[in-house]
């Protein structure tokens, strides 16, 4: 196979008889990478920490789509851009900020602020209150209208709520991608293995805030009264509880959840305006492999997806990576689809 | 069903006018083509959203998969694609007008056929799924093509691929590639207006109203969804192979599988005109194009705002959409018979999708 | 009949309507004393900021060619005004956006977008309206390989962004008793026309030298991570990194070379300036070689701006913010000035004979020689290299151009 070459610059081109000038790294690549994870263990120590972390994350978020998705039977798709949502609060909170706000038209100036550079980790607990205040915000205005309605209208304007939320990011913050920084050191192990103090730190918070939820969801009068509600809010109603309450405070305390999980991805990887829908999708594939209800579950399929998602971007290649969730996303469905179908049922 | 009286009139105004279009204004030739492609979109995505009740979000894998395989066709048929996609792209295409329409003509036939039988090999996947799980499945699937072509270095993977030039003046180009969107949104919508109006616009809608029991009555229940998404895949792959042509040169996620914008636009057309009739798709895609147009040439950088304001307000509020809200005022127009017992008991008028059960 | 009459009505009011709204004032070619030159470039997305630093280069040169007296056709002064909309970094709608300014506002001459995938994408359409373009940041070969009349392009093509580097890898080992043959090659490209171009070049060289290439990955698509690459160099330890992914990926490419304390004796990455390297990574980013189209080191000059020096002092002046002139820019205004070379060349506005000007243009400015090959390319200009070497950009390579001595092995201070 002759590749004719013409002439693009002023001194002669060398003629090569290669016609594989484009390597196809195709299965060439991947079974390179596959050699290498055997050759240096390390590596596979390297991928699992990375997914674990990471996924611990996807695994709150996962937990608060669950909750809202049990509760008020809402499938969010605006979960991802909540979390990106927080994630940029606590970046934005984290380098000082000149705020200025004053009447437009005139030099009057109200406000001449710098913000204070705030840690995000201890802006964590701010982010929470914000990003519960939004919540609220949101339910009223729009969840509340769309409960009772099918299925695929809360689908569908949560889809809307979730590009208005990304566009506002983009125009507020700027279609780059941001990083908070933590300022906590970065350790080696063994040479090939790096592993960032703050992504131990992340996956401690993690666990705590997991174990808060958990704990108020048991003991909480309010707790009780969302899983009762989740259970059979007719009964619920009858038997005095405010379920439009509890339905705003689970969308709320959702809201929270994705902005605690949105600082610590914020610190340990990446965000930008428009990751919000692949988010979204990985809390969805958890919640549906794991079941609602499920925690232990939930907390194991978004470990595992990180995992998935980090060895699969090493061993196929990062073009490869995004379509790994989203792959996931398919595969999930259609094995619950076999898993009902032996009952005659279908995916509801 | 939803029948308009079939007005002659009706017709031949909209003939007339679409017609007489780009003859008028031939500065906005591209843009009425892209209106007759939308209004395609929005009728195809109607037969499995507002008739048979399966709302998909990942329609749009058939017209990315239409658009490339008709490239390759195109391409293929006197080059090899590899050689022409290879990053250093050095062969230059020499391609004859018979050339190019005996490609174009077979890409296109291609592009239908294959997307049919996508349809139906999608439909034995993803048909047990019900409701938002259908949705966000299709919506994976959408999305895992536009990643997967992205990855595909056979058609050029991220770098796309230059779809050869349309031999003749620029002014016949437009016309022609308008005279065809034209044509296959016409043939769409008399096509669903025929299948809608016999025995499967029956089933179809009984699917909608309550698959369980269609079943139960002997529907086959997963053929007639299988029949209706081929359909719909069938003109949704020619709209790709045209598209793809008018624009010249194609990549997977923004103009192939542009998945969140096209692929909700498809949604977002049928809701503003009224779901699961047979005008609303056309009335509700007019209007968000030039909703659309509007917004981004006043609104630049808030325009993605707008829409999605516009999906929620639409979604919340307006669900049953232009014309069927139309057919709520007036529903003797459309030949619905109301019963003024029934009417009585509650505003529901028959013919729009029935809620399932809010506990579900 | 009233409903129909109401549907007609209807749907020949949306078709009417959707005329009227779209009627955006139609630009004619020339308008008064103002030639109209338009642009599809990216403000937003992944592109916007080299499609800003292009757009405040095209900007300048208006404005210092319009303060020179402006373009003389027929013994009259005209001024040059651009017309721009944001493509929002997204091919397909830079292809509208092109149909838009051509057919709406009745541009006739154009100017580039940013990047080789937008200008991929809006170059069938310029050439099927038969609409000169003269582009400046769009370096892929493929472009020049279709065989298109109408689009010119001042910048080097894309496969000699690296090969400097192969080169001077190369030179090192054998200077230091290696073979060049066994040198390890690892390298990093985005998935887009113009990075994929850039590889197709240095596999080109590698293979020249018989190098192994022990790493060959794509970057992901929003280019914001490779620490599966990094890790596998740490793994493979090769000899040379060879990263592009736009200004982008050199971010993420510098920021996680220093997380992750790369060892590599040469490591290579395209858009360092645009990227600001030096400004955010400090003395971790030292040694990284940047290829580049334009440095103000350089001796061009010319009667619009001067040497390439004064064009960084004047740019730094007019806008904010800058502390290297990024090449974007600067070829960005060299894009003008082609335009204004070629009307009065021309002495017409024709747009035959403005784009046979433009085909014979052979002109010296601040940015460099230029000359047009048969396909469009410039084909007069080389591209140069760079080392960030404390805190500075110095040019390395070639030798003709070279101020200052490679510094390799690369001394990382993390």
């Amino acid at each position: 196979m002759k590749i004719r070459r013409l002439r693009l610059r002023a001194e002669a081109v060398p003629h090569s008889k290669d016609h594989c000038g484009d390597i196809e790294t195709g299965n060439h690549g991947m079974l390179d990478n596959i050699g290498l994870l055997i050759q240096a263990p390390l590596l596979n120590v390297q991928l699992l920490l990375d997914g674990i972390f990471v996924g611990a994350i996807f695994a709150l978020a996962a937990y608060g789509l669950a909750l809202v998705w049990g509760v008020m039977n809402v499938k969010n798709l605006a979960q991802g851009d909540f979390v990106i949502t927080g994630g940029y609060l606590a970046w934005w909170l984290s380098q000082p900020r000149h705020v200025e706000i004053g009447i437009p038209g005139t030099e009057i100036t109200l406000i001449d602020w710098v913000t204070p550079v705030i840690h995000p980790i201890l802006s964590m607990p701010l982010v929470i209150v914000v990003m519960f205040g939004f919540g609220w915000l949101v339910y009223v205005a729009v969840i509340r209208r769309v409960i009772g309605k099918d299925l695929f209208t809360s689908l569908l304007a949560t889809f809307g709520l979730a590009l208005v939320m990304a566009q506002l990011l983009n125009l507020m913050f700027g279609p780059e991608v941001q990083v908070a920084e933590s300022g906590f050191e970065i350790h080696s192990l063994g040479g090939l293995v790096t592993v960032a103090t703050i992504k131990f730190v992340s996956l401690c918070l993690a666990a705590v805030l997991a174990a808060i939820v958990v704990v108020f969801m048991k003991y909480s009068r309010m707790g009780q009264a969302i899983r009762a509600t989740a259970q059979d809010p007719r009964a619920a109603k009858v038997m005095g509880v405010d379920t439009d309450r509890v339905y705003a405070f689970t969308f709320s305390l959702n809201s929270a959840i994705c902005g605690a999980a949105g600082v610590l991805i914020s610190m340990i990887w990446v965000i930008q305006p428009f990751f919000g829908i692949a988010h979204s999708i990985r809390s969805f594939v958890i919640v549906t492999a794991a079941g609602l209800g499920n925690l232990p579950g939930v907390i194991m399929a978004g470990l595992g997806l990180g995992v998935a998602e980090f060895y699969a971007g090493f061993t196929f290649g990062a073009e490869l990576q995004q379509f790994t969730v989203v792959g996931m996303l398919v595969a999930v469905l259609v094995w619950r689809q076999i898993q009902y179908s032996r009952h005659r049922q279908a995916v509801q | 069903m939803n029948l308009v009286r079939n007005p002659v009139a009706l017709y031949g105004g909209i003939l007339a006018a679409s017609i007489a279009a780009p003859l008028v204004f031939p500065d906005y030739t591209f843009q009425f083509s892209v209106l007759w492609v939308m209004i395609l979109f929005a009728l195809t995505w109607d037969m499995l959203g507002g008739q048979m009740g399966y709302n998909s979000l990942g329609n749009i894998f058939f017209f990315g998969a239409g658009m490339y395989l008709c490239a390759i066709i195109q391409i293929g048929l006197y080059y090899d694609v590899a050689e022409y996609t290879a990053a250093s792209g050095e062969i230059k295409v020499d391609i004859t007008p018979p050339q190019y329409f005996l490609g174009l003509f077979l890409g296109i036939v291609a592009a239908a056929l294959a997307n049919a039988v996508f349809a139906a090999i999608f439909g034995w996947v993803v048909f047990g799924l019900r409701g938002p799980y259908f949705a966000i499945g299709t919506l994976g699937v959408a999305l895992a093509a536009g990643e997967l072509t992205g990855a595909w270095q056979y058609v050029g993977g991220g770098g796309g691929i230059s779809l050869p030039v349309y031999p003749g003046e620029p002014d016949e180009r437009s016309l022609f590639f308008y005279a065809l969107c034209f044509l296959m949104a016409v043939v769409t919508f008399f096509t669903l207006r025929k299948v809608y109006s016999g025995r499967f616009g029956l089933a179809i809608n009984a699917i909608r109203d309550d698959e369980a029991k269609a079943e139960g009555m002997g529907i086959h229940t997963n053929r007639y969804k299988t029949v209706g998404w081929a359909i719909s895949a069938f003109f949704l792959g020619i709209s790709g192979a045209l598209f793809g042509n008018m624009i010249g040169f194609i990549e997977p996620l923004e103009v192939a599988f542009p998945t969140v914008t096209f692929g909700i636009f498809m949604v977002v057309m049928c809701l503003l005109g009224g779901k699961g009739t047979l005008w609303g798709p056309v009335v509700g895609a007019t209007l968000f194009h030039a909703f659309k147009e509007v917004t981004w040439t006043y609104m630049l950088g808030w325009q993605w705002v707008a829409l999605g304001a516009l999906i929620i307000i639409l979604v919340v509020f307006f669900q049953q959409g232009i014309v069927g809200w139309m057919q709520e005022k007036w529903p003797e127009m459309f030949g619905i018979v109301v019963d003024d017992k029934l009417a009585a008991s509650g505003p529901e008028l028959d013919d729009r999708p029935r809620r399932s059960e809010a506990a579900q | 009949m009233s409903i129909h009459s109401k549907f007609v009505g209807a749907f020949a009011f949306g078709v009417a309507a959707a005329g009227l709204i779209f009627a955006a004032p139609a630009g004619a070619k020339v308008e008064g004393d103002e030639i109209v030159l338009g642009s599809a470039i990216s403000f937003t997305g992944k592109y916007s900021a080299n499609g800003i630093n292009a757009k405040n280069g095209y900007n300048l040169g208006a404005k210092r060619i319009n303060e020179m007296g402006g373009v003389k056709v027929g013994g009259k002064a005209y001024k040059l005004k651009i017309v721009y909309y944001d493509d929002e970094s997204t091919p397909l709608r830079t292809a509208q956006l092109a149909e838009r300014l051509i057919n709406q506002d009745g541009v006739k001459y154009m100017l580039g977008p940013y990047s080789s995938a937008t200008t991929k994408a809006i170059a069938p359409i310029t050439e099927k309206y038969k609409i000169p373009m003269v582009e400046a940041e769009g370096a892929a070969r493929s472009l020049f390989t279709q065989g298109y009349k109408y689009m010119f392009c001042v910048i080097s093509t894309s496969e000699q962004y690296l090969t400097s580097a192969i080169a001077l890898a190369a030179e090192m080992a054998e200077k230091s008793g290696r073979k060049p043959s066994d040198l390890k090659v690892a390298m990093a490209f985005e998935n887009d026309p113009f990075s994929l171009d850039v590889r197709a070049g240095v596999v080109d060289d590698t293979k020249k030298f018989n190098m192994k290439v022990v790493i060959d990955d794509k970057l992901p698509r929003d280019l914001s991570d490779m620490a599966a690459t990094l890790t596998k160099v740490k793994a493979t330890k090769p000899d040379i990194l060879l990263v592009s992914g736009h200004e982008k990926g050199a971010a993420t490419a510098a920021r996680q070379i220093k997380e992750l304390k790369i060892d590599v004796p040469m490591i290579a990455i395209t858009h360092c300036e645009a990227a600001k390297l030096i400004d955010k990574f400090g003395p971790a980013a030292n040694g990284i070689l940047c290829p580049t189209q334009w440095a103000e080191t350089l001796s061009y000059k010319d009667k619009y701006f001067g040497t390439a020096m004064d064009y960084d002092k004047t740019f730094k002046a007019t806008f904010e913010g800058y502390k290297n002139v990024p090449y974007q820019s600067a070829q960005a205004t060299a894009a003008v000035l082609v335009w204004k070379d070629a009307f009065e060349r021309a002495q017409s506005f024709d747009i035959e004979k403005v784009r046979d000007a433009l085909a014979a243009t052979d002109m010296q400015t601040f940015y460099g020689a230029i000359k047009f090959a048969k396909e469009g390319n410039n084909i007069a200009k080389p591209m140069v290299l760079r080392q960030i070497q404390d805190g500075k950009l110095n040019v390395v390579a070639p030798s003709k151009w070279a101020s200052h001595k490679l510094e390799w092995p690369r001394k990382a201070m993390y």
